[in-house]
């Protein structure tokens, strides 16, 4: 099983690897939206900034996981399930997306800092709160993602189906990074919300491996 | 009469809400006055759509056991008296927040805590009408009706306990994120119970005559299995 996961996964890197138009368009994406934001806020307070970085996360996510299972053609799938089982294929496709939102994570990051200053109290805390809710995130659309290609549909159902789906780890998460910018937090209370965020984050990798088996066999 | 017994229940309980619920007499707390008689149609609606998209999950959960079309025309319509229940709660919830907090929308946790719960079953409809194919219609929206549920409930049973609210339940405030349950007399627990079944039944009721046309429309399909 470990050996057809990674076998899967080093598949989906090398596409990535040989294919780079599609990474760095992200990129691009990426790199032109926070453009935009300094060009129409030059400046913002902590807490705009805070609700703009994670609201940039979720476009930016829509966008690249959004790939994973579209790109895939039906003649391929069939091919996959030839190959490997549902299980390994899900789980497979998870590492992916979380080491592609991680990247895409950290260098939305740098660029928020180059572009629309660092005011931050406590950076290295929010770097950590970065990466647990860039996992959480591509979590949640990896499943999203395998149900809108099933249903033959674009980019936009996705968003319609996560959006909704996403804002109670968006909230949580937004409400986390306030530690960084200097809030002080009541005793526990930190602990508290990050184990809720892996604790939901847990739910969502055991029920996208529960379910995705029914959407891949047709 | 033996298969009707339920409805005349809820028809019964339901006239018993409205006449009781109006008539008796209320304890008087804080700003809330006379309003607290809305306790007996707000709440109830709360319950009865946790109720009904419960049902709705289950029935998700059976389409995907066995790949009957009947389960998914039961899941769908279940969630749509779901979703009609929530606006009704939101309805009725924007109406008292106006005599007590002064506005119907004051951003409260739990008002977009379920402001997106609908917009969550809104998708579920919307996903369920993208797709044309009905089996694989089926069973797309039965996965993503599962993987809603469960994202869902901790969205109105855990965020609502971590941050400061108007309603009961909040951080700091007793009760459960549902209502205080110290604020319940014993003679409004005799109204309000009998009125959670009674609309629970009323919107079982709905979902069943919707349910049968469904059926009906869909019986070449049915019975050509």
């Amino acid at each position: 099983m470990t050996k057809s996961i990674l076998a899967l996964l080093k598949k989906d890197l090398l596409l990535e690897l040989r294919q780079q138009h599609s990474f760095y368009g992200i990129l691009l994406y990426v790199a032109s939206t926070i453009f935009v934001l300094y060009l129409s806020i030059n400046n913002p307070e902590g807490d705009v900034w805070n609700g703009l970085f994670w609201i940039i996360q979720l476009f930016v996510c829509v966008n690249a996981v959004a790939k994973s299972f579209l790109q895939e053609s039906k003649g391929r799938m069939l091919y996959f399930y030839t190959i490997s089982g549902a299980k390994e294929f899900i789980i497979a496709k998870l590492i992916y997306n979380i080491i592609l939102m991680l990247i895409m994570s950290l260098l939305s990051l740098g660029l928020f800092f180059i572009l629309l200053k660092n005011p931050l109290g406590n950076t290295l805390q929010f770097i950590g709160i970065v990466c647990i809710g860039g996992i959480s995130i591509s979590l949640v659309f990896t499943l999203l993602a395998a149900i809108a290609a099933k249903a033959q549909q674009n980019a936009a159902l996705m968003a319609i189906m996560g959006f909704p789906l996403i804002i109670p780890q968006l909230l949580l998460l937004i409400r986390l990074s306030k530690v960084a910018f200097g809030e002080i937090f009541r005793e526990g209370a930190l602990m508290q919300l990050s184990l809720l965020i892996v604790g939901l984050d847990i739910m969502v990798i055991a029920l996208s491996i529960i379910l995705f088996p029914f959407l891949w066999k047709d | 009469m033996r298969k009707n017994w339920w409805k005349i229940l809820a028809a019964f309980l339901l006239i018993y809400t409205f006449t009781a619920g109006f008539l008796i007499k209320v304890p008087l707390i804080g700003n809330l006055k006379e309003t607290i008689r809305n306790l007996f149609f707000h709440v109830p609606m709360w319950f009865g759509q946790i109720i009904l998209l419960t049902t709705s999950l289950v029935y998700s959960i059976l389409y995907l056991r066995k790949p009957d079309l009947r389960y998914d025309i039961y899941a769908s319509c279940f969630a749509k008296t779901g979703i009609l229940m929530g606006v009704l709660g939101l309805i009725t919830g924007a109406i008292w927040a106006t005599y007590t907090w002064g506005e119907p929308w004051s951003n409260d946790p739990k008002q977009i805590g379920v402001a997106i719960a609908l917009l969550i079953y809104f998708a579920y409809l919307v996903l369920r009408n993208a797709i044309t194919d009905i089996d694989k219609r089926a069973k797309i929206s039965a996965v993503y009706n599962i993987f809603a549920y469960f994202i869902y409930l901790p969205l109105i049973m855990i965020l609502p306990r971590l941050v400061e609210s108007l309603h009961p339940g909040g951080k700091g405030v007793e009760g459960n994120p549902g209502l205080n349950g110290a604020d319940l007399d014993a003679t409004m627990r005799l109204v309000f119970w009998p009125a959670v079944i009674g609309w629970t039944l009323l919107g079982t009721w709905i979902t069943t005559l919707n349910i049968r046309i469904y059926l009906i429309r869909d019986k070449n399909l049915l019975n050509a299995k």
